[in-house]
This record gives structure tokens, sequence and C-alpha cells, in this order.
């Protein structure tokens, strides 16, 4: 693996977190779960402020730290005195270099499929790959997953390393840190955490955090199906029928990227925007002429299932797009369950089958 | 790396009404920065974004031929937000172009083949591109035939050149509309199916069909393809869908797999055979 280092494992006691976390924030912007609301998301940390390692995972995903729910693509002006009006000027990507920490290992396993889409060789996209390369992950492992987590049926696990630069295993006050990459060793310099400590018991914690996922799916059977009958499959209309398109699931999930481009103008100063958007808006797809191709709900819940299901496995060659976190499930106000339409497709067979 | 949202700046350079409803306008651009032209260097039957700054972008297919120099040129629809700015725009404006994007007609394999192109309406733009690039090179195809239909002589886009294509005798072009009062009319009346099974040359294998025009002409148009005997891998469409990014990474255009924006807009039949019917 690119960047990997000889596994060193560091014990970091209570006082030299913060203080190494208050020495990072001279070189990096800090992003961590921190309290909003009545939950806790992440978000960029203050000078001195510590994130939340001891609740389960964010509401929303950590996709944010990379790509931002609003961002701005270009700045321009309508002023007609000015020399360069209505012409797009690029923002400066090149931004101080980020470090999020306390992720889990779903939400660092999200960027690694997500990057298949903005990191494609046609044309990779500035917005997400500059922030994303910027970016060293500190992933904090789950010792207590939740319920709804299934990490373990999608290629990954509460230990998993998969995206992450450094993996934090807790046990009291004590924090030990596993570095994974160059950049991940880089950081720990940085913060002046360099205690070796006396013992590696991160694969005994794994393997009795991973015993208590319970929840899983199987996928097994999709990739031999056809899209065209798993399209046309008469499923559909049971698995959408409670469902309000409220986008929840798509907002939470941290493989969901779809986004809307804007113009915004205030006077004569204007931006282009990125905004996150949702397939499960009639807005989504609906054209100009008044046509839309998913004018029904049960189109757009087969679009949500079928993308991370089907199409992408099918194009990436790789498994389903989804690193099993649990959210969609948690956060769905109707209880519509991700595990149950993976089960459900995984066992369609058609009535008829032409071939 | 290379921005691919950044539009080319470039000036409106002249404005053509194209049908007497006036909903149908033909923008002529040409690039702030001469050196764009080069970069934007594309070919019949690409897209591109025109982008109204301050209003947004909206997917337009190519209306010039990549064999014309100097300007590049899109006919656009008056219909939404961005559109009905557009239309208001004055010669002389500041603008932005993205792309080119998409695929294209596959004219590799169309080289020493004849194709009929069959166009209903205003989806006739980027055929326009195809039928200019085709005059350009006409020792390399075969017997071209062009049915293109609206519903009123007045809605045919293109109207001066359809008759200087139709006088000049290199293709066979085959005009017509739904219905006219008009007296001295003196091409066809009648649905562009119909058109299409009075006057298309039989199915071969050295002959395409390129078709291009509202889902209702393309519906209607299918069975008499399928009576002429055109294999599915020799009748090529264009779609189009509510597109945002152009580059296959927003994620609202997809048939299946598919992004029409990046894998399409032009598809043979057998391909959208084998996607989901969306």
């Amino acid at each position: 693996m690119k960047g990997q280092t000889e596994m060193k494992i560091i014990k970091i006691k209570k006082e030299a977190w913060g203080q190494g976390l208050e020495k990072l924030q001279s070189e990096f912007r800090l992003f961590g779960p921190v309290a909003d609301k009545d939950g806790f998301e992440f978000k960029e940390l203050a000078q001195g402020q510590l994130p939340v390692m001891d609740l389960g995972n964010t509401r929303l995903s950590a996709k944010s730290t990379v790509y931002p729910q609003t961002q701005v693509m270009f700045n321009y002006t309508l002023d007609e005195s000015k020399e360069d009006h209505h012409i797009m000027k690029e923002v400066d990507l090149n931004g101080q270099p980020q470090a999020v920490i306390g992720l889990r290992p779903c939400d660092a396993a999200s960027f690694q499929l997500v990057k298949r889409n903005f990191d494609n060789p046609e044309y990779p996209d500035p917005f997400w790959v500059r922030p994303y390369e910027q970016s060293t992950f500190v992933g904090l492992a789950c010792d207590n997953p939740s319920p709804t987590c299934f990490c373990t049926s999608v290629g990954g696990g509460p230990y998993s390393e998969n995206g992450l630069d450094v993996l934090l295993s807790r046990e009291g006050e004590v924090i030990l840190a596993k570095v994974i990459t160059e950049k991940g060793e880089a950081l720990a310099k940085a913060a002046g955490w360099d205690t070796d400590a006396d013992e590696n018991v991160f694969d005994e914690r794994r393997d009795a955090a991973e015993k208590k996922i319970t929840a899983k799916i199987n996928s097994d059977q999709l990739k031999g199906k056809n899209a065209n009958d798993l399209f046309s499959a008469p499923i559909w209309e049971d698995i959408a029928f409670a469902c309000l398109n409220c986008g929840t699931c798509t907002y939470s999930c941290p493989t969901c990227w779809c986004f809307d481009i804007q113009d915004e103008v205030k006077g004569t100063e204007g931006k282009r925007m990125r905004n996150w958007d949702s397939c499960m808006y009639p807005l989504f797809t609906l054209e100009g002429s008044g046509h839309n191709p998913r004018p029904v709900k049960e189109m757009r819940v087969r679009q949500r299932f079928m993308h991370k299901l089907k199409y992408y496995p099918d194009k990436y060659d790789s498994d389903v797009q989804c690193v099993g976190c649990g959210r969609c499930i948690d956060l769905c106000p109707v209880n519509i369950d991700i595990r149950d339409v993976c089960e459900t497709m995984n066992n369609y067979k058609p009535l008829k089958s032409e071939s | 790396m290379q921005n691919p949202y950044l539009p080319y700046p470039v000036r409106i350079d002249e404005i053509i009404t194209e049908t007497e409803d006036k909903n149908l306008k033909t923008f002529k651009f040409v690039f702030l920065n001469p050196e764009d032209e080069e970069k934007f260097s594309y070919k019949a039957g690409q897209f591109a974004e025109l982008s109204v700054t301050g209003k947004g972008e909206i997917p337009i297919g190519i209306a010039s031929s990549p064999t014309e120099k100097g300007f590049v040129k899109f006919t656009v629809n008056k219909t939404g937000l961005v559109t009905k700015y557009l239309h208001n725009m004055q010669v002389g404006d500041i603008m932005g172009i993205r792309g080119p994007l998409g695929n294209w007609y596959p004219w590799k394999e169309l080289e020493g083949k004849n194709v009929v192109i069959i166009g209903g309406g205003f989806a006739f733009t980027t055929l326009r591109s195809s039928i200019v690039y085709m005059l350009e090179n006409r020792d390399k195809f075969g017997e071209i035939n062009v049915i293109y239909g609206a519903r009123s002589p007045g809605l045919l886009l293109y109207q001066e050149e359809l008759k200087a294509w139709e006088a000049a005798g290199d293709i066979k072009m085959h005009i017509t509309v739904d219905a006219t009062d008009d007296p001295d009319w003196k091409y066809n009346v009648g649905f562009v199916p119909t058109i299409t099974e009075e006057k298309a040359p039989p199915a071969d294998e050295n002959t395409y069909a390129i078709v291009c025009g509202p889902p209702i002409m393309i519906r209607f148009t299918q069975p008499v393809l399928d009576k002429l005997g055109y294999a599915h891998d020799h009748i090529i469409n264009s779609l189009e869908k509510r597109m945002k990014c152009g580059i296959g990474i927003c994620g609202r255009c997809n048939i299946g797999e598919k992004f029409v924006c990046k894998d399409g807009p032009v598809f043979t039949l057998e391909e959208l055979n084998n996607l989901p019917f969306e």
C-alpha cells in the first residue's frame, strides 16, 4: 500500500491528547465530532476544543469534512464597470492541510468508495480531490458497535484500517494510536505523540468488537443478476410504499455524493455554488420540457437502491456502495431498512427468464 | 489539475430568431481568448454547458460544425430560467461555455456508409452540425438522406440552409410539415414516421439511421425502421436528460449504470435495449 509504514503503536495519555491536538492546530485545520443541538456532528474544532470521543457515531457522516454540504465553486461580478465582469473566477483550493479526528472506520472507508466517482481518470474533480489529498484521517475504532451496524458484511470492520492514516483505540483515559501511513506518522510527530506502547492489543480488541456485530447483509447473488431484471422486478412498490421521499437517507449517507449547481447573486456580486442534492426529490430529474423520467417515488427509491447495490458494483467491478454505518436505518422516519432491501434484491429470481 | 467546471468566457456575436413563434434562437459565440477555441475542439453530436453568469448552466447540443471556424453556434429553445434570460441577452454580452461534453455520432464507423438522418422539431441542432460536417467531407460518405419535419413551415430550423441543401442536391432532402395551409409549400406534408416509410432507403449492412427528435416522433418512427429492416446496432439515437455537471459526477442523468452526459448522449438502439427502460 502506498505511504504504508511499519506499523507503530503509540500510547497517548489524557493530557498529551489535548496538548497534541492543540499543537496540531498550528499546522492543520482539525475536524472532529462536536455537540450540535441535540446530537453531535463533524465540525471544525475551535482552538483548544476537544472532539467528542465517547458517544456513538455522528448523526451525519464525516463526508462533509472533504465535501461540504454547500460550497463556493466560482466567484464573479456582474458590475460592467469591472474589466472581468461576467467571467468566473476560481476559488483557491490550496488551503491548509486538515486532519479529521475521531471518524469511524465506516466513514473512513466511504471516502475510498466515493473517490472512484470524484477522482476519476477523465475529469478529476478538484473541489473534492484537493481537500481529500490535504486530509489526514485519524479514525476511532468501535468497541461498542450499534445494533444497526453491519460494516463487517460490506468489507469493513470496527477496527478496519481502510482509508485511515491513524487508528485510535481507547482504554479509559488512555488512547492507543496505530500509525498506518506516512501521513499518519507525520501527524503523530507534529502532535508530539511518541511514547511507544508496550503491547499490541489491537488484534484482540478487533476480534472482540467484530463479534458484537450481529446485523448483516447478503449481497453475494447481486453481481450475477441482470440489472434490467432487478429494475423491472415487482418488488419496488412494496419497498417504496411508506417512503416520504424526505431525503434523510441520502443526506446522512457517507457514500451518497449527488450534487446540484446553482448561481447565487447579491447585488452585482455572485457565486456559483455546489450543494448536496438527493435522488429522492422529483426536481432532481425534472426536465425543462416538463418531462420527468422519475415522476413517482417508487422510481426514485428504486434509483437509490439500484445505484448503491447494483449499478455501482457493476460499473466499478467492486462491492456495494455502502459501508454499513446503519445511519439510514437509524434515521429513516418510516423504517425502510437497506438490509431488508438488499436481501430482497439478493434473493430475487425473475419469474420467466428470457436468457 | 484542470478545473472541469470552469467555463471558457465567450461573447455573443450574433443572435438569429429561427422560428415564427420566436421560441428558438441561434446564438453565435466567439471565444474571448482565442486559444480557448483550440481547447474547445469538438465533433458533431457533442454538447456543451452554456453558462449564463448569475443564472446557471444549461446543456445544449452544438449546432455548428467542427468544420466551421472562428465561432460556435447553439440553438436554444426558450423553456426555463436560464433559457428565458438568455433569450433576452444582447449581442456583445459576456457569458461562458463549458465543454465539449459527451460522445458524438460514430463518425469513424460511418465513413463509407450511407446515412439517413431523421429529425423532428428543435432537436435538429446536432443534426445540422452533422450535415454541415458530412457536406464538407462529402466524398467520405455514401448516399445521405435527410428527413426533417416540424409542425408547420415556420417552425423548421435553419430554413435558408434547408433550401440551399435541397437545391444543391449533394444530399437527398425530405423536408416535411405536419400540416400547412400555404398553397406554395412545395415539400412534403405528413408526420416524420410516414415520410420515413416513404423515403428512407431500404436497410442494409452499409446504411445507418441517426434519429433525433421528440419522444413521440421516436416512438412512432421505431416501428417504421423495424419494418424497413434496420438492425438495432444501425440505429443511432441522441438522448436528453436534466444535467448539471455534464461529466458523469453529479449523479442525476443515469440510465442504469450509464450517464447520458458522459457515456452518451449518443447511443445505438441496441445499447439502449440493454439498459433499464427509464
